[in-house]
């Protein structure tokens, strides 16, 4: 029972419908991540991260649904379940937290029925018992006077505290897993450190898992445990944050790297990856990252390499590194 | 919120001062109220002493402004054709205008409620595009196209439902003065046609309306999240996303209800609803100047009323404004 | 920028037939336009001619019914006119009206909307306060007082003469509104923008800058809204006819047509008034697709009311 995994992806593969052909957003994802173990997905924006993510609570929204694969949570198959049974499971024992804090609430209920409605949702308590729930949590994340704050509207907090709701939302029903899309990202810098050791303590203390997607190494690296580097839909390195940190295999995770502030020399210019990530329409045959690479070669334009293990201890979609 | 609150209806006044002015205007140029008292013709002296009597060759103002204290008083001229105040020709016929009005509200509220939410839900399945389809055609007949062929069938062809009037049996409330078709089922029979009729010409525009709001609404993330948070599907639909769209819907649909009056003008034409539109018509075919401008000054005031309780209501619910208003 | 434009119009040119409702729905409104236009041409008798109209022909019904004759395809109302030519007739007055009405709102919107919209302040907030009131006040009822009182200022008989004058006015005096607060809301979203800026520090006129710069760019929207306008407007001139506030029987509309068909309808003529309302009907839906397919191919950002 200990050994298995609180989450299993195999294989998942998400694709959107349109008129005249399918296109795939995420393609043949696996990982697997233990109890309370932090794992980040990191990537540029359309990589698949987000779409990941939702698809674990099958959330996707139409035309995207998933096409292949398996998910399999707390030793249930969760693509198998019925409506119903998702729904137990989602907020339940999956919670998640959204990138805009601004725009998760809905800012014509108050916290307190947001809150209370979650609870009720999953367990047959009383609104009584629920609101004494709801204060406990919003304690949880340093809200004072949780009692009044229940009766206030979403317009009446700042972004921050917002998001700290989000976060006092996600813990109500003590879930196994987090999944947090961005959470920082539209908050203030001085915020993001402040929302990120919280959601980090949280984590540890009531020993949660957390799947954190974000576009920012450097946030995840603090974080996580272990990382998954995404690109076009594809993992292409997976591996402990340690280790991909001190010593990247792929091509494409060292130039994430190197584009970090804090990895160029003073004086010097921030490195850059040329050109941008295709879109969905023009993901190249063979190695999707085959255009950008420095170090292209005939092979990586015709077959599309696996991920496997390498040297550096990662595993790593890359032809070029066995 | 108060400052909000006396602000809107200060507005009001104004607006209801300019259409009282209107009103007297039309009174005062095109009437002739010595006709409207003495009933015939009379001599030229006797007609300048009436004149003078009634204040007639006063500055215009200075009428209006009695005009305006009598309007204040219920008291908004006499009628030429009833031989009686205007006031209270009207107040006998707007309780069946209201009915109608009333009956024609709730069927669009009855239909364009869940025909709205299933649209937005299930924009692509047949059911959604024939309702859709059907309300592009119903926008486009004209509200007594619509009566007529609800007549020809429901009366003319099939029997089932009378074509004019409000029928024999009606109610009597707060002691006569509101004669109601809502208590017989002769009374309900007669409302039917006119009623449907009339919502014919809102029913599609709400029906839209509040496809399109809840369309984007549950677009928005915070119904993504109330999925993520495991709500039941209905609470998710109904206080996430229906909730959200109720705020246009108020604002735009309760000025179009209040717009409803005016198309019972056709309505109580085509029906012979003994209303306050039927009136109107009748007052103008006799050249009744003076229930005309009483006609034009009450329902003013009605919409005035309407829009003010909308503008208001949606300050109240409205929690942004509300927080506004309080600062 | 000459080949950019040609491209522009070839999509709009290319997605206009992929539509079949908008394809066919344009075709429906040109054959009915050219129809009634070229009524004095292609309508079998002239219902304006009384040397032509016989009483004796007054309500014959439909050509394939028993009692129908070959003279009239559609029968014949009371006074013995011919349907089919006095809806063709008909449906030229609704059209002329229609448009005409549409004009003179789009006109009056227009002006009013730039100058709120330019010059801001105390102009804007009267203006478009005066446009509220007035919308809220449901423009089928402003457009009744409107023909109320000019039918009672000048006759029965005056009006008669002037009816389609008096209706254009009437229904462009009721609606500006909406035309108003659109072309407000594009003037307030364009004058931000850059060029507006750098127009005026160039030193260039208010007025120029609004004909020349801000106006183009609020065309779209006006498009748009101009269909169903259109539409909006010949339904407007039915109802008015419809209460007697319309076309005369003499001159009628379509809308008129219906009212006189009316009086005979439940005594089983229903011949005089289902051709006119059919018609009024196809024209109008005509319309709305049409405009429909139009404001979803240009999408404009519209002023939701």
């Amino acid at each position: 029972m200990s050994d298995e995994p609180l989450l299993d992806v195999s294989d998942l593969t998400v694709s959107f419908d349109f008129r005249r052909r399918s296109l795939a957003a995420v393609s043949g994802v696996s990982f697997r991540l233990a109890r309370g173990e932090r794992l980040g997905i990191v990537g540029e924006s359309g990589a698949g991260k987000s779409v990941t993510g939702f698809a674990i609570l099958n959330l996707i929204s139409k035309p995207g649904r998933i096409t292949g694969g398996t998910i399999s949570f707390e030793g249930r198959e969760l693509t198998a379940l019925r409506a119903e049974e998702m729904r137990q499971v989602r907020g339940n024992r999956i919670s998640m937290i959204f990138q805009d804090p601004m725009m998760t609430l809905n800012p014509v209920l108050t916290v307190g029925t947001q809150m209370v409605e979650t609870i009720r949702a999953h367990a047959g308590v009383s609104r009584r018992q629920a609101e004494e729930r709801a204060v406990e949590a919003l304690r949880k994340v340093y809200i004072s006077s949780p009692e009044r704050r229940l009766r206030q509207y979403p317009h009446e907090f700042s972004g921050g505290m917002r998001q700290r709701i989000v976060i006092a939302i996600a813990l109500l029903t003590s879930p196994a897993l987090i999944i947090a899309d961005e959470p920082t990202t539209a908050l203030d810098v001085t915020i993001q450190a402040e929302i990120m050791d919280l959601l980090l303590k949280l984590c540890e203390s009531e020993r949660m898992g957390l799947i954190l997607i974000t576009h920012d190494l450097a946030v995840v690296s603090q974080v996580t445990q272990r990382i998954a580097v995404m690109y076009a839909g594809r993992i292409v390195e997976l591996g402990e944050t340690a280790r991909i940190v001190e010593n990247p295999s792929h091509p494409y995770t060292r130039g994430l790297l190197a584009a970090l502030p804090q990895s160029a020399a003073r004086g010097r210019r921030l490195a850059q990856i040329p050109g941008s990530m295709p879109n969905l329409t023009t993901v190249p045959a063979g190695c999707p990252f085959s255009d950008r690479c420095e170090r292209c070669e005939s092979v990586c334009r015709e077959r599309i390499p696996p991920l496997t293990a390498k040297d550096t201890g990662c595993l790593a979609a890359c032809h070029l590194l066995d | 919120m108060f400052a909000f609150i006396v602000r809107r209806i200060l507005q009001a006044v104004v607006v209801m001062a300019v259409i009282s002015c209107i009103g007297f205007a039309i009174k005062h140029s095109f009437g002739d109220p010595v006709r409207e008292l003495s009933g015939m013709t009379v001599s030229a002296q006797e007609r300048e002493r009436l004149r003078e009597e009634l204040g007639l060759n006063d500055p215009f103002l200075v009428q209006w402004g009695r005009f305006l204290k009598g309007a204040v008083h219920g008291d908004l001229g006499m009628s030429y054709l009833y031989k009686k105040p205007a006031m209270e020709i009207i107040l006998g016929k707007a309780p069946a205008t209201m009915e109608l009005v009333i009956a024609a509200s709730v069927i669009i509220l009855i239909l364009s409620v869940p025909i709205g939410i299933y649209a937005a839900v299930r924009p692509r399945s047949w059911l959604s595009r024939f309702f859709m389809g059907v309300s592009v055609i119903g926008v486009s007949i004209p509200v007594f196209l619509t009566a007529i062929l609800l007549i020809s069938i429901f009366s003319v062809q099939l029997g089932w439902l009378p074509s004019f009037g409000r029928g024999n049996e009606l109610t009597p409330l707060f002691g006569g003065a509101w004669m109601s078709g809502f208590f017989t089922w002769d009374g309900i029979t007669h409302l039917v046609l006119p009623a449907l009729s009339l919502s014919s010409i809102m029913l599609p525009l709400f029906i839209r309306l509040i496809r399109a709001e809840m369309k984007e609404t549950l677009e928005a993330e915070y119904v993504k999240f109330a999925r993520a948070k495991g709500l039941k599907p209905w609470r998710v639909l109904v206080v996430h996303a229906f909730k959200n769209t109720l705020l246009p819907v108020i604002t735009v649909g309760g000025v179009q209800l209040g717009i409803m009056i005016a198309y019972t003008v056709l309505t109580e034409t085509v029906f012979q609803w003994q209303g306050m539109g039927f009136m109107f018509l009748e007052a103008l075919q006799r050249s009744d100047v003076s229930l005309m401008s009483a006609y034009l000054v009450f329902v003013g005031f009605v919409f005035v009323v309407v829009n003010t309780v909308v503008d208001i209501v949606y300050g109240l619910v409205n929690p942004m404004v509300r927080i506004a208003g309080r600062k | 920028m000459n080949a950019l434009k040609r491209f522009k119009d070839c999509y709009f040119l290319y997605s206009f037939l992929r539509d079949p409702l908008a394809v066919g729905s344009l075709a429906v409104l040109v054959v009915l336009t050219v129809a009634a236009f070229a009524a004095p041409l292609i309508a079998p008798h002239n219902p304006y001619d009384p040397a032509t109209i016989d009483i004796f022909d007054a309500s014959t019904p439909p050509a394939w019914t028993p009692e129908g004759s070959e003279k009239f395809l559609l029968g014949t109302d009371a006074q013995g006119r011919d349907i089919l030519s006095t809806m063709l007739y008909g449906m030229r007055v609704s059209l002329i009206i229609g448009f005409g009405a549409t004009i003179l709102q789009a006109f009056i919107g227009i002006i009013v909307g730039l100058s709120a919209g330019y010059f801001g302040r105390r102009l804007d907030a009267l203006l478009m306060r005066l446009a509220d009131v007035q919308l809220s006040f449901s423009t089928y009822m402003v457009a009744i007082f409107l023909g109320a009182v000019f039918q009672t200022a000048f006759g029965m008989a005056n009006y008669e003469t002037f009816a389609v004058p008096f209706l254009i006015l009437v229904l462009g005096l009721a609606e500006w509104p909406q035309f108003a607060r659109t072309v407000r809301a594009s003037v307030m979203a364009e004058k931000k923008k850059e060029y507006v800026e750098a127009a005026r520090v160039i030193g260039l006129g208010s007025r120029r800058i609004m004909w020349r710069h801000i106006l183009p760019n609020t065309l779209t929207p006006v498009m748009v809204i101009s269909t169903v306008q259109v539409a909006n407007c010949i339904m407007g001139e039915a109802a008015l006819s419809f209460i007697g506030l319309g076309m005369p029987i003499t001159r009628p509309s379509l809308g008129s047509l219906i009212k006189a068909g009316f009086e005979f309808f439940l005594s089983g003529q229903w011949w005089i008034t289902f051709f006119p309302g059919a018609l009024l009907v196809l024209l109008i839906v005509a319309i709305n697709l049409f405009g429909d397919w139009l404001r979803d191919f240009l999408n404009p950002k519209l002023y939701k009311g």
